[in-house]
């Protein structure tokens, strides 16, 4: 009987968890997220998007340690990037293998294929009778405009020109945005681009068929823990459901909603589930006010717990520095090599050791946070004039009660002054966060970055400047009280 | 009472203070004199252990000075420094009571002595509340001599305690410094450059050169029977000295 009620709760607790659903850091990724999550808890299940995550390695990382449950791949980066360098067979069969070596399992495509592809004027190709990237080559004349990325790729143009034969002379590189305009203006007549770009639908581009297979596939695939089909079979069901759903049409449709029409993900997925499977979900369009509530607490609460961890570990580190002169050079070096490693670098070195989201964040702030407070705690200790250093020997104070009673008080605005630059430039650095997932005033930023929104990215931008300000005005106050009146008078004569 | 027996000090390659014995006489003003660099203030230093000596022991009342002993041994010693050494982040009367705070005294027994020790030393009881900056150098300096007498040491020991201030400050508190000496019957350790401080202080002028004792005797010992030249030079050439200092300052 026992054994049966602790069973009943223990799944009751398994399947109170929620799906946690990953998405990366572009529009695409965002929105199939946002579908799996609606899906998910269209089954009754619970289910949390924890949109724009990182990159692909971030996500996968996150997978494997089991921060996340489940996210929109591409068989493109699974093949070329994630499993490259190991033994796997060629076709999705293969891929499906390799994924599963790796203890993690693989669902069908969702239909759509989002690869390198050759796109013109519809009314262009259509006048020309273009359909496939082959018909290019009865049409010596056409002008073509490349990105630099894609006229140095391996499966770029000098490779896409030899298989196809293409006998084109007039190639230019070109800026990818530019390519659009230039392409609009008839200054160029073909150019490359996503096959499920949002602009493939608003400037009315027609994608040229490539008839030779010559791109690699990039079909978008749901990755998963296996452990979701024991503990919820039927939301692993519920996701069979995307396989052949989405074709490049709806999906590069669904983009050009997001990044031209600037409606939100959430609603673009509600209105797809809506069409697709006559599902129905609430979109809670959260207001500005709610969502910089959010991210203020989320960015102070990197900010905080990585200053007081910082205090509490770097000022004793200050005062062994300057009781030990060699200890000394030596902490204030390593402190000082710390700073020098790339903050993007030190946060993704953070993720094997500590996870995703907030704790990697933190750690990577605290790391940041500790050179500030370390040299100015030493600094301030080793600036008292030797004679009142002296003084307060010769009185018999014990080495412990000196320091308490009057070296850290004279040393007081020194250390003040190193916590608040850790605190100013951990208000900025935390913005960074949000490329591991923390949240805080980087996502914004990072969203906006990804939509091209400078609305957006002043949403994160300038509270995180006021921020600053304010951390600044806060110290300033605190000075005030922390350092002893003596220290702030000025002299009579 | 302080006897110090073959001491000697380096900082480096520079000897402070050669092999030195010294005796220092209970209830009287011993000055340390001698030109810059002759190891005087070194020697007093030695006295309160603040340094250490290479060789040789330093005995305060037949104890000697070791790790143990050391803070036990100074709370029985006041120590002034040119210019106070007070603590700027403390008030007045705070420096005062920093040590007998720190050991426990309530505070009805910290202000009665506060008080006393102003009456004492001449201190303006309305600034007890100024900090360091806001006195003048006269008032730092009757700081300082309250916070080394707050628990009425035996041996008093000043390192140029008037060397920064102005010549009527300066004469002021020469008079009360004595004043007080004679009053409480302490045993005075005082180092000064100028001879005529000396003269003013000393019961024994205990005089130094390059790390020496050369001679140490009254006043009247050293002008009348100088050890050597050094001796006479230095008696000698001290009122030019003393116009000199005036004329500067």
């Amino acid at each position: 009987m026992i054994p049966l009620i602790l069973l009943l709760m223990a799944v009751a607790i398994v399947d109170a968890e929620p799906v946690r659903v990953g998405s990366k850091s572009f529009t695409e990724s965002v929105i199939l997220g946002e579908i799996i999550a609606r899906l998910a808890q269209d089954t009754g299940a619970q289910s949390e998007h924890r949109r724009e995550f990182g990159g692909t390695r971030v996500l996968w990382n996150a997978l494997l340690r089991g921060d996340l449950d489940i996210y929109p791949e591409y068989t493109g980066t699974i093949a070329q990037e994630i499993l490259a360098g190991k033994d796997v067979a060629a076709g999705e069969d293969g891929l499906r293998a390799g994924v599963e070596a790796e203890g993690l399992r693989m669902g069908r495509p969702l239909g759509f294929n989002n690869t390198y592809a050759i796109g013109m004027r519809e009314e262009i190709a259509d006048s020309l009778g273009i359909r496939t990237i082959s018909d290019l080559k009865a049409h010596a004349d056409l002008v073509f405009g490349f990105s630099n990325e894609f006229m140095d790729r391996g499966d770029g143009w000098p490779s896409l020109r030899d298989a196809y034969h293409l006998p084109h002379t007039d190639v230019r590189g070109l800026q990818h945005d530019l390519a659009y305009r230039a392409l609009e203006s008839n200054d160029i007549h073909a150019m490359d681009l996503y096959s499920t770009d949002a602009e493939i639908e608003y400037y009315g581009l027609r994608v040229l068929v490539d008839d030779l297979e010559h791109f690699p596939t990039y079909h978008a695939v749901l990755v998963y823990r296996p452990d979701l089909e024991t503990r919820a079979p039927h939301v692993v069901a519920a996701f069979s459901r995307l396989q052949g759903a989405i074709d490049s049409g709806t999906m590069s449709g669904m983009n050009k909603r997001a990044k031209v029409d600037r409606v939100s993900e959430s609603r673009i997925a509600a209105d797809f589930l809506d069409s697709a499977f006559d599902v129905s979900s609430a979109v809670v369009e959260i207001t500005v006010v709610d969502r910089l509530l959010r991210r203020t607490s989320e960015h102070l609460t990197l900010v905080v717990l990585s200053l007081v961890a910082a205090i509490l570990i770097a000022v004793p580190l200050g005062i062994l520095a300057a009781r030990h002169e060699r200890l000394g050079q030596l902490i204030l070096g390593i402190a000082g090599v710390i700073q020098t490693i790339p903050a993007l670098a030190l946060l993704v070195f953070m993720i094997p050791i500590v996870g995703t989201q907030e704790p990697p964040a933190i750690c990577a702030l605290f790391l940041y946070s500790l050179l500030p407070i370390v040299r100015n705690t030493y600094t301030g200790l080793t600036d008292i004039p030797h004679h009142m250093r002296e003084s307060a020997e010769a009185l018999g104070l014990p080495p412990g009660v000196r320091l308490r009673l009057v070296e850290l008080p004279l040393a007081s605005r020194s250390i003040l002054a190193g916590i608040k630059t850790s605190a100013v430039i951990n208000v900025g650095f935390a913005t960074l966060g949000a490329f591991i997932g923390a949240g805080g005033y980087g996502q914004p930023i990072l969203t906006g970055l990804r939509l091209d929104d400078m609305s957006l990215i002043l949403q994160g931008a300038v509270p995180a400047a006021v921020l600053a300000l304010l951390v600044q005005g806060l110290f300033d106050v605190s000075e005030r009280i922390l350092v002893p009146r003596g220290l702030r008078l000025d002299p009579v004569d | 009472m302080l006897e110090l027996t073959q001491v000697t000090r380096s900082f480096g390659a520079t000897v402070a203070v050669q092999p030195t014995d010294l005796s220092v006489r209970p209830g009287a003003t011993t000055v340390l004199i001698g030109p810059s660099g002759c190891g005087k203030s070194t020697l007093l230093r030695l006295m309160i252990y603040i340094i250490r000596p290479d060789g040789g022991s330093v005995r305060f009342e037949g104890t000697e000075f070791s790790a143990d002993d050391v803070l036990r041994l100074r709370h029985r010693m006041g120590y002034v420094i040119q210019d106070g050494g007070l603590f700027p982040h403390l008030s007045a009367s705070d420096n005062v009571a920093l040590l007998a705070r720190h050991l426990g005294w309530d505070e009805t027994r910290v202000t009665a002595r506060i008080d006393a020790l102003a009456d004492l030393t001449r201190f303006p009881t309305d600034c007890f509340d100024r900090f360091p900056v806001q006195l003048s150098g006269g008032q730092r300096q009757r700081v300082s001599l309250m916070r080394a007498l707050m628990l009425d040491p035996d041996v008093l020991l000043l390192d140029e305690p008037l060397g920064s201030l102005d010549p009527i400050v300066r004469s002021d508190l020469q008079q009360d410094l004595r004043d007080i000496f004679r009053t409480l019957n302490k045993t005075v350790v005082l180092v000064t450059h100028d001879m005529a401080e000396a003269g003013f202080f000393g019961d024994v002028i205990v005089l130094m050169r390059e790390g020496r004792i050369v001679q140490q005797g009254t006043l009247s010992q050293l002008i009348n029977e100088p050890a050597d030249n050094f001796v006479e030079r230095f008696i000698r050439a001290q009122p030019t000295a003393l116009h000199v200092l005036e004329a500067e300052s």
